[in-house]
């Protein structure tokens, strides 16, 4: 029996009440999704208005068109953001996966010493707020400057996300270890397999669902960053967000509402692939023992 | 006395034992330290800087050293004598020759505004004057007869200091060395760090009760709906957070869609348009939509492993099903509330984007002031102090949830 049916005896109050809370969770869902949803239609109107015009409320074709995509598929400035953001979320992912998924190893090992300690310090940089976490790096840069350049380059930009997205790793990983059957490794182990084979072997496809939602919190978390990028970057290094926030603040043309909906499109697909992955995650857990 | 335990090769098992543990313990350790050593260079050591930032002030003593060098003696009660002008006579000239008067000016300037002027206009004669300064000095700029002049140079002499935190809580050192409240007109950081504070108590409670009904329904429908419902949840978790700002601009302006729907349906008339966004009421709406899931998540994750056995138990034992409800299931929820608001109001206090986006003008929060001194007025010692006591803030709340709740089990969807 679900808790939220309404009994066989539910006097007129109860069912009101019941009723009025069925009503009350719609508009909070309503609230959540609808901001995302009204987007979508208003990035194809022809007229340069964020509101529906009357010739979209009766569906007139012609009330409908594309021109703001092609504006985004024209302007030169987007098309550098969009390869500038794929470009530093995809190395900042790669260097972010892979140290996470290293130091998470380390950090589900029963003998790992001091490790509330150090997993509250990896997991920093998602709590600290992002503008002292800008602020501090663009300190950092400026007296590293004269050695490596890192303010105002691609580099800079990486390590930054870099250091944005790996608390994520950490967290999904060590998540997905901590229902990680350790007699499978030694298994391996006596059975002639080398610490390298045993991990790419047995320890990797059983985490890999971890890892790669891991990968893509990161990768979300680059795609998305604003201050980092608005702190120690160039104009070269322009991205997505970046690009959003100057159109937003200067001057909102409704090309920047058919680039969110690119970007909601783009988010759908990863919510997808993360929940595909978390059942299989489940799945594989529920059959090893333990 | 029993004999020791030994290993094949003759080692006490004692310590055999205790080595194999100290390898495993190295190896552990050894994994994670490649993470750890990027996080203290790119992370840790960069925050560091940031309040050295706060309390370090080399300016005035590098550019004017003999100015420094006369005041150490002098006492503060009357305006120094022609020594003292003599040796900043001496330093401006300098400084302006170096090109270096230009930082001391603007220094001195967040300190005392309107020094500025009187320092680059006076830098700019002293190179042509001949001893004695003091009365060129006066005669050029009236400031140089005021005790307060001197003090705010000798307050900024030494190279450690506490101005920009003193700063950064609307104090200053008054002429005599006492901590005072600035000007009335000058006082806006505490109110910005009370307003902060208010603004992230609003978003976290309208989260608790917007989150708490739907976490609720999420944990006791099925799973085949609840999951579906879930996405709901998720999506907007996903999706940039400036697609979701740029929404609310959409929705809320005053030419924006819910304007336009109550202009239509007659709830309001054209003229009146309610001006929605731009504003504290905006940002708070704009926030608690944007946090709402990081309130949802835990709460649904606690609630899911209260066993509903638990009402059904309350209710056979007499209790009403309301009664029930308030007694026995929402105090199993508290550990999921704590998480929830502990996380909402830990994101909430150093929010920026959304606020500098639809904030207006008393939507503002700590954050966009910080950024404003970052990038605006380079203020930057003021900056790393604001960002200081908002860190201790920050720290001191991630401390309590990692003691309430634990880090490991933060949930990510």
């Amino acid at each position: 029996m679900s808790q939220i049916s309404l009994p066989d005896h539910a006097g007129p109050v109860e069912t009101i009440w019941h009723y009025l809370y069925i009503f009350i969770c719609c508009l909070v869902f309503l609230f959540l999704i609808a901001p995302i949803l009204v987007i979508i239609p208003l990035s194809f109107n022809a007229e340069p208005y964020f509101t529906f015009t009357k010739q979209m409320m009766s569906l007139d074709p012609e009330a409908f068109s594309m021109r703001w995509y092609q504006d985004f598929m024209n302007k030169e400035i987007w098309q550098v953001s969009i390869g500038n953001s794929f470009f530093i979320a995809f190395c900042a992912t790669i260097l972010a996966t892979t140290l996470g998924t290293i130091a998470a190893l380390g950090l589900s090992r029963a003998e790992m010493p001091y490790k509330g300690l150090f997993m509250g310090l990896l997991i920093s940089p998602m709590i600290v707020p992002l503008v002292i976490t800008a602020a501090g790096i663009f300190f950092f840069y400026a007296t590293v400057n004269d050695y490596i350049p890192l303010t105002g380059t691609y580099l800079g930009v990486i390590l930054a996300h870099t250091v944005l997205g790996t608390p994520f790793v950490v967290i999904t990983v060590t998540a997905t270890l901590s229902g990680f059957d350790h007699s499978l490794t030694r298994a391996g182990a006596m059975l002639g397999a080398d610490p390298t084979t045993v991990f790419f072997k047995i320890i990797m496809p059983l985490i890999l669902p971890g890892v790669i939602s891991g990968a893509l919190f990161a990768f979300v978390t680059s795609f998305d960053e604003v201050v980092v990028v608005l702190f120690v970057a160039s104009v070269e290094q322009q991205t997505i967000p970046r690009q959003m926030w100057a159109g937003i603040r200067e001057s909102i043309s409704p090309t920047i509402l058919a680039v969110a909906t690119i970007l909601i499109c783009i988010s759908v697909v990863l919510l997808a692939t993360v929940e595909l992955l978390r059942r299989r995650s489940e799945r594989l857990r529920g059959m090893s023992p333990g | 006395m029993s004999e020791q335990l030994t290993t094949v090769d003759g080692r006490p098992l004692k310590a055999a034992l205790a080595s194999a543990e100290r390898s495993k313990r190295i190896r552990a350790v050894l994994l994670v330290m490649p993470l750890f050593i990027f996080i203290f260079f790119s992370f840790l050591y960069p925050i560091a800087l940031m309040l050295y930032r706060s309390v370090e002030n080399p300016l005035i003593a590098q550019h004017m050293p003999e100015t420094v060098a006369v005041l150490e003696d002098w006492d503060g009660n009357e305006v120094p004598g022609e020594e003292a002008f003599a040796a900043l006579a001496k330093d401006l000239v300098v400084a302006r020759e170096s090109r270096e008067i230009g930082k001391v000016a603007t220094r001195l300037n967040f300190e005392t505004p309107g020094l500025r002027s009187v320092i680059t206009g006076s830098a700019r004669s002293a190179g042509k004057w001949e001893p004695p300064y003091k009365e060129k000095f006066i005669d050029r700029r009236k400031e140089w007869g005021e005790l307060a002049t001197w003090a705010t140079i000798k307050r900024l002499s030494p190279t450690i200091t506490s101005v920009n935190y003193l700063a950064a809580v609307d104090r200053q050192y008054s002429v005599d060395g006492e901590i005072q409240m600035i000007g009335e007109d000058y006082q806006i950081y505490v109110d910005l760090f009370l307003r902060t504070l208010w603004m992230s108590v609003v978003v976290t409670v309208s989260c608790l009760i917007l989150g708490f009904p739907i976490a609720y329904m999420l944990a006791s429908l099925p799973l085949r709906h609840s999951n579906l419902l879930m996405i709901l949840v998720l999506l907007p978790f996903w999706t940039s957070l400036l697609v979701r700002t740029t929404s609310w601009i959409v929705l809320l302006q005053t030419q924006g869609v819910l304007n336009d729907i109550m202009v239509w349906t007659g709830i309001i008339d054209d003229a009146q348009r309610i001006q929605l966004i731009f504003n504290a009421q905006g940002t708070v709406i704009a926030m608690t939509q944007i946090l709402l899931p990081f309130m949802v998540l835990p709460l649904y994750s606690v609630m899911k492993t209260i066993p509903p056995s638990y009402l059904r138990a309350a209710e056979s034992l007499g209790a009403h099903r309301f009664l029930a409800f308030w007694r026995i299931y929402v105090p199993n929820t508290l550990p999921g509330v704590g998480a929830g608001c502990l996380l909402v109001f830990i994101l909430a206090i150093g929010y920026y984007i959304t606020p500098a986006l639809v904030g207006g003008q008393d939507g503002q929060m700590i954050s966009n002031m910080i950024a404003f001194h970052m990038q605006k007025s380079l203020n930057w010692g003021l900056a790393a102090a604001l960002g200081g006591i908002l860190l201790v803030g920050v720290i001191i709340l991630y401390w309590l949830y990692n003691k309430l709740v634990g880090i490991d089990r933060l949930k990510l969807g």
